[in-house]
């Protein structure tokens, strides 16, 4: 690619821009064609020349480093192997100037409006076909026009509620429409992240050129959500997901904490008696606007077939009946179909009297004859895509194509011609980058958003900008860029300040429910507990021993790393050999294996298993978790990332240690952020009741070892245990004499005043299980009350003198049953709350269908 | 005229309590210029709540029910009353060419064109097959009469392709069934559909039942009479005409139809999902009686 300097001696441009070159022939954002600033990107030039080159480079830095942070991702945790895209920001924005999006707002209100109509047309008396203006043809070759959507009546007549358009600036300066987006368009949460982080980074810089805020747009949408509902006095809201494995579930859940609203997967839905009911704690409780992320093809898995998992069977005639309102409108997809461009300018004018104000890329499809020819002749010049796209997919897929000759083309074309299109490829404009200090030129491609509103629609005064450092063909998603930049739409006027929180004239009904967590999210955050405590005990476990390895003392140590491996062998942290052979041989080994196999994300029990377990599922809440717990655990899965990445020679006990510290501090703090700032609603009860379930597993286990390794009571094995329960500053300040058993024991199994005792799990556990939802009617206690009320119980009435016996009689059978006992009741009472609150009925399955018997 | 009295029983029995259930059913009889229906009734076991009845795309009338109780078995009849009369089957020799016929076919844009245009596309389970076509093109030589094209085609694939019912399932392709020259009654009137529609011909899949005939001497067995399906080519001047490959007969007094789609899945006749329930067994019996 040859370049053109694009720089002029100016008195601005002796820094940052001094070596950044134009790609050539195609239009600059920034540089007019003599080199000069463009004068919307003036202020902004200026303000960050003021910040000059370093400060740049080191807020970019902090920013990259928020956008890891937050775990801002294109494709959430989709596997074992986290093959997670990270989100890449670009420094600089892309500037719009104020005219100029005067214009373009024109042109995007007035293709939402013609879409929106042509979708009421297509799924209603098809005067498009009568009339000639769209080929029948068009329609019935499209896989996505499901008939079971046609005439199911949706709310205020409107199919299209958000709405996104790709465009890209042609050579003249022009903006040309690349793509419509319709079903369910993504990246409007990766925008108002990409606002968020450059806010942070350049707020001073954004003051000075007047950026327009995107929070109205936002405002935008929760009022067109709430006034879709059917009965508007407080309506509920919810996004509907494709789930953890959709490539967009980061932005889901994040829109879901932005907005306020409840996200859910289909399987948290169900259809009763022709309602949309979502599944509670508190049971079902009805729906009545769904936000759709999924794509409509997806949606009902009864009338619509396809895979049962991800829809919600019956959805469908629950909209036709107006007891739902579901947004976009089930069958919206069909007109994002680029087979539709080259009839859209016929339609403007016989519909609207008017021109498209936006020119699209120049597209024939080949399913016409006239137009088969057309790009015939332009194979080479032009490109050949897919001509449908249903559930975000292209068949064929358009990698598929691009390195096809004209003649294998052709040939397709003659197999398949309605399948196929030709496009003009726009030669996209460039902007610089910020890359290490430098700036180079990349591609720009821009999506900007609309939400209904009113009678016609609210443009976003920004979008989501995608670079990408080649030409690549237009068809493109946006999505699928190398780095992304905010938009900036700046003002002449001053810019007034919006929030979402502060819509309010009218008055809030003060609210402190919580029941209306669904189960399934219940599940994920009581095994969030478990995960994080599993995590805990592991390293509060290993510590010690890491801590007795590396120190120089021989022998003496014996007896309590005897018992501090059997409780390592217990929790599967070390082979079971381990615990049975004599010590002493053994250390050399122990020392060798134990920090590396730490690392190993293929063994289950390993540290790094369980903190992936534990970021998983805090993936899988993230919409339920403030932003500071997330980061905790996400900031963790990233160090061990980077330790794993290290040569194994590198990871010795020492690091180990290392590596134990920080990550106790690390749950240390996410411990205080559930504790103060998660409020007291049964999503916090499902963590907690995850986390003292397994605390007094560990606990148990912890005194099962003592008594199983240390046959005379040890002084050094009771110590090591009151360091692995943390409690032996207590200890000290209590006795201050040496180490005895019954004190020991009394401090980790019966004292209630010790947050690390049994005693205070149990009480913890009964009293929230006490406040589960459950129905008020039934005198009479739960099973898991009774199971929870008989623990405490038994914990509270263990024998004390009976453990003044065992220095005596070396057997505590007694004490040894009873914690025998509590430690079979709490996988029990585990397995009682999953069967009450959090199994979510099984996935619906398809019936067999009656065959033909003849 | 003569007239029907039909039932059509659909039996699932579950391993296990099903807690919920939601159907959608293609039982109804259609009125065609020759079928009028004076009576029908759907009885579903257990009493489902929120029963509902629409008009599909297609101009069928399509039941909706949803079971919240507990049910070990589900149980949907169907009783209907058909009058029929005999169809006026075109002369072979006197139909118009197929050609004139397929050439027409986009012009029409009326809501009526329209709906008869739609049956020239591929659809979910009768795709676009190069051999499909080629095998259909043998019996649409140039300028042969369209009715006479249909009946010489219903005659082949009669002739080539071998009734069995354990060759192919509910979800075989149409691909396998051409390839293996074997399947039930719904395999064979989508390879016809499958060599009609890349011709530009419209092609619809007919859902219904046929009457059938006791053996002499023996005594009439209820229940043994089929569900049945054919497709069905829109001849231009004469409309639309039916034809039955798997008994090779232009179908007249003794072909009820029930409803008519792009293929089988437009119009399956009973089609539901349920949570719970384990495994189950499903059990078809339907019963024909002229009256």
């Amino acid at each position: 690619m040859t370049s053109v300097p694009a720089k002029p001696a100016s008195p601005l441009a002796n820094h940052i821009f001094d070596n950044y070159s134009s790609l050539a022939g195609v239009y600059d954002e920034m540089f007019d064609s003599a080199g000069a600033i463009r004068a919307s990107w003036k202020p902004f030039a200026e303000s960050v020349e003021g910040l000059g080159r370093e400060e740049i480079s080191r807020r970019w830095q902090q920013a990259q480093e928020e956008v890891r942070e937050n775990g801002i991702t294109y494709n959430a945790y989709e596997d074992v192997n986290g093959n997670t895209r990270p989100w890449e920001l670009d420094a600089f924005p892309l500037v719009i100037a104020p005219q100029e999006w005067a214009q373009l707002t024109i042109g995007l209100r007035q293709r939402a409006e013609l879409l929106d109509r042509i979708l009421r047309d297509l799924f209603g008396p098809q005067t498009l076909l009568q009339q000639g203006l769209l080929p029948a043809d068009w329609l019935f070759s499209h896989p996505g026009f499901h008939r079971e959507f046609h005439r199911q009546g949706v709310r205020d007549n409107r199919f299209l509620h958000l709405y996104a358009v790709d465009l890209a600036r042609a050579p003249d300066g022009r903006w040309w429409v690349a793509g419509d987006r319709t079903d369910a368009p993504l990246g409007v949460g990766y925008a108002l992240e990409n606002r968020v982080v450059m806010s942070r980074m350049l707020p001073k810089v954004m003051r000075d050129c007047k950026v327009e805020r995107l929070a109205s747009f936002f405002i935008s949408l929760r009022k067109t959500l709430g006034e879709l509902a059917p009965h508007r006095e407080n309506p509920r809201i919810v996004i509907l997901t494709h789930g953890p494995t959709g490539p967009n579930y980061f932005e889901d859940a994040y829109l879901a904490r932005y907005l306020g609203y409840t996200l859910v997967e289909g399987g948290d839905l169900a259809v009763r008696d022709d309602r949309v009911f979502m599944k509670t704690l508190a049971g079902l409780l009805p729906v009545d606007v769904i936000f759709r992320r999924l794509s409509d093809e997806y949606c009902d898995p009864l009338e619509l077939g396809g895979d049962p998992t991800f829809g919600v069977p019956g959805l469908l005639q629950a909209a036709r009946l107006g007891n739902v309102t579901i947004a976009n409108s089930l069958g919206s997809s069909i007109v994002e179909s680029p087979s539709l461009i080259p009839f859209l300018p016929r339609i403007a004018r016989e519909w609207m009297g008017e021109e498209l104000r936006l020119p699209s890329a120049a597209t024939w499809w080949c399913g016409q004859k006239p137009a088969q020819i057309d790009v015939r002749s332009r194979l080479g010049k032009i490109a050949v895509r897919a001509a449908f796209r249903v559930a975000r997919r292209e068949a064929p897929p358009p990698e598929s194509l691009w390195s096809k000759s004209p003649d294998e083309l052709s040939q397709l074309i003659d197999q398949r011609p309605r399948d196929l299109i030709g496009q003009e490829n726009v030669a996209r404009s460039c902007a610089p980058v910020w890359n290490e200090g430098a700036c180079e030129s990349q591609r720009v491609a821009l999506r900007v958003f609309l939400i209904a509103a009113d009678d016609s629609y609210h443009v976003m005064p920004g979008g989501l900008v995608c670079m990408a450092g080649t030409s690549a063909p237009l068809d493109l998603s946006v999505l699928a860029g190398e780095v992304s930049k905010d938009a900036w739409v700046v003002s002449d006027a001053p810019v007034q300040p919006v929030t979402l929180l502060s819509s309010g004239k009218q008055a809030v009904a003060l609210r402190r429910s919580g029941a209306e967590l669904p189960s399934r999210v219940a599940d994920n955050l009581f095994w969030l507990g478990r995960h994080v405590e599993r995590a805990q005990n592991a390293c509060r476990l290993l510590r010690p021993v890491a801590n007795r390895l590396t120190s120089e003392s021989g022998g003496e140590t014996l007896p309590d790393l005897s018992m501090l491996v059997h409780s390592l062998a217990q929790h599967g942290l070390i082979e079971p050999g381990f615990a049975v052979e004599p010590m002493r041989d053994l250390l050399p080994t122990i020392s060798q294996v134990l920090p590396a196999s730490m690392l190993d994300a293929t063994q289950p029990d390993s540290l790094r298993s369980m903190f992936r377990a534990a970021h998983k599922n805090a993936t899988l809440v993230r919409d339920r978790l403030s932003l500071d717990s997330w980061r905790v655990l996400h900031r963790v899965e990233r160090e061990f990332e980077l330790t794993a990445a290290k040569p194994q020679l590198e990871f010795g006990l020492a690091e180990l240690l290392d590596l134990l510290n920080d990550l106790i501090g690390a749950l240390a703090t996410f411990d205080g952020l559930i504790g103060e700032s998660m409020t007291r609603t049964p999503a916090w009860r499902f963590l907690e009741l995850g986390r003292r379930l397994e605390r007094s597993l560990h606990t148990i286990g912890l005194v099962q070892s003592l008594f199983a390794m240390s046959g005379e009571s040890d002084t050094r094995a009771l110590e090591a245990a009151l360091e692995v329960a943390d409690s032996m500053m207590t200890y000290r300040s209590r006795y201050l004499a040496s180490v005895n058993l019954a004190p020991v024991l009394d401090l980790l199994l019966t004292d209630e005043t010790n947050p690390r005792s049994l005693v205070f799990q149990l009480e913890a556990i009964s009293e929230h299980v006490e406040h589960l939802p459950r129905d008020e009617s039934q005198p009479l206690r739960g099973p898991d009350q009774r199971i929870a009320l008989s623990m405490l119980h038994s914990a509270r009435m263990l024998d004390l003198e009976a453990l003044q016996e065992y220095r005596a009689t070396a057997k505590p059978s007694a004490l040894e049953r009873a914690l025998g006992r509590l430690s079979t009741q709490l996988p029990k009472l585990s397995n009682l709350i999953g069967h009450r609150y959090l199994i979510h009925a099984d996935v619906p399955q398809q019936m067999s269908e009656s065959r033909r018997s003849t | 005229m003569i007239k029907y009295k039909i039932s059509h029983t659909t039996t699932y029995d579950y391993d296990a309590p099903v807690a919920v259930c939601q159907n959608v059913v293609y039982l109804t009889p259609r009125s065609t210029p020759y079928q009028n229906c004076t009576y029908h009734r759907l009885t579903v076991r257990p009493i489902p709540g929120s029963p509902h009845r629409r008009t599909d795309y297609f101009g069928n009338t399509a039941s909706l029910f949803s079971l919240s109780t507990g049910h070990r078995r589900l149980q949907i009849t169907a009783h209907s009353t058909v009058e029929m009369i005999e169809p006026t089957l075109p002369v072979d020799g006197t139909s118009t060419p197929w050609e004139t016929v397929r050439d027409a076919l986009p012009q029409n844009r009326t809501e009526e064109g329209l709906a008869d245009y739609q049956f020239c596309f591929p659809s979910p389970r009768v795709p676009m097959v190069a051999e499909l076509a080629e095998y259909g093109r043998q019996s649409f030589t140039p300028g042969r009469p369209i009715v006479q094209a249909l009946r010489d085609l219903n005659h082949r694939i009669n002739t080539d392709f071998t009734y069995d019912p354990t060759a192919t399932n509910v979800n075989t392709p149409v691909t396998d069934a051409f390839k293996q020259k074997r399947g039930v009654c719904q395999d064979l009137a989508h390879i016809m559909l499958a060599c009609l529609r890349p011709l530009g011909l419209a092609g619809r899949y007919v859902s219904g039942y046929l009457r059938t005939h006791q053996t002499e001497g023996q005594p009439r067995l209820v229940g043994a009479d089929a569900s049945h399906a054919w497709a069905s080519l829109y001849c231009g001047a004469q409309g639309w005409v039916d034809a039955d490959p798997t008994n090779d007969v232009l179908p007249s007094v003794e072909h009820i139809t029930v409803a008519w789609g792009r293929d089988f899945g437009d119009v399956c006749p009973v089609a539901g999902m349920f949570v719970g329930g384990g495994s189950h067994r499903l059990s078809v019996s339907v019963d024909v009686v002229p009256s």
